[in-house]
């Protein structure tokens, strides 16, 4: 496991190490299930393209789990987290095939705030493409 | 269909009582992946200095999108649920929503407006236990694709 971050130890500008998660869609049905989300466009192909996507795409909250999750391993603590925010810029596009998609999440400290506050800002991508933009944590390190 | 302006800055009841539970912050874990055994195990959980098993940041999308939802789904509103992509979303945290806690979510569609042929409609949900302690408040913005086109 990684040593844990603290606010002495990082400066603006800091970088954390990238971390890449698949998607597929056997993640979106159980992500339809376990946060009620059922829009028929994160797991239906047929209404999805009737609508005018290019296919079946991710929620945009399992996109934004999977970079809430990359904030949380890197300061091992869930609750260190004060605000987390994103804007969904670009859809995940996830195809019925034996790979789906991938996100590649990468954040550098932006900013160090008083009280152990610390400004991350998240870049997210799949296939290229940025699908998260603004996407920023505030976090308190120890 | 546009979305009706009359229900700018209307605020809904609060939801019914939602108690969080182990269970379901595991189920949401495995949904997302996401390894961590501070979502499953109540005494890592303790041991890091929780009270109970903590549901990831993201968790509270579960209560809120079920005050936001009755808000969005309400048929005087005028939202086609199928043009309805997510915008942006954020979280204020006061503290981490742990298992055990029973919560209500208290909605209000704070804005509605046209950008370009989509109309956006932005809900603010306060997410707090029913012996009243603020917990989240999540802030949500969905696009409905089209939405301001006008219909023949």
């Amino acid at each position: 496991m990684m040593e844990r971050p603290s606010y002495a130890g990082v400066e603006a500008g800091t970088e954390l190490p990238p971390a890449t998660y698949p998607v597929q869609r056997l993640n979106l049905v159980m992500y339809a299930g376990a946060s009620g989300d059922f829009n028929v466009i994160h797991w239906n192909e047929r209404i999805a393209k009737s609508v005018g996507l290019p296919d079946v795409i991710a929620h945009g909250m399992f996109t934004m789990a999977e970079a809430g999750r990359y904030v949380t391993d890197w300061t091992g603590d869930p609750g260190a987290l004060l605000e987390y925010g994103v804007r969904f810029s670009s859809p995940v596009v996830v195809p019925d095939d034996d790979t789906g998609a991938e996100l590649t999440v990468t954040g550098k400290v932006q900013e160090k705030l008083d009280g152990n506050r610390v400004v991350l800002a998240l870049t997210v991508r799949s296939a290229d493409v940025k699908v998260l933009t603004r996407a920023r944590a505030v976090v308190r390190l120890p | 269909m546009a979305i009706n302006r009359e229900f700018r800055g209307r605020t809904f009841p609060p939801t019914q009582p939602y108690e969080v539970s182990r269970v379901k912050i595991a189920e949401f874990a495995d949904a997302i992946g996401d390894p961590n055994p501070l979502y499953r195990d109540r005494d890592v959980a303790r041991a890091a200095g929780h009270p109970d098993v903590v549901a990831p940041p993201t968790f509270p999308i579960v209560v809120s999108m079920r005050g936001a939802g009755e808000a969005v789904l309400d048929p005087d509103l005028g939202v086609d649920y199928a043009m309805v992509v997510h915008g942006e979303q954020r979280f204020e945290y006061h503290r981490p929503l742990y298992a055990g806690d029973v919560v209500t979510a208290s909605t209000t569609i704070s804005d509605i407006r046209t950008a370009g042929r989509n109309e956006m409609l932005t809900t603010a949900t306060e997410i707090a236990t029913t012996a009243g302690e603020a917990v989240v408040t999540a802030y949500s913005t969905i696009v409905v694709r089209g939405g301001a086109e006008v219909n023949g």
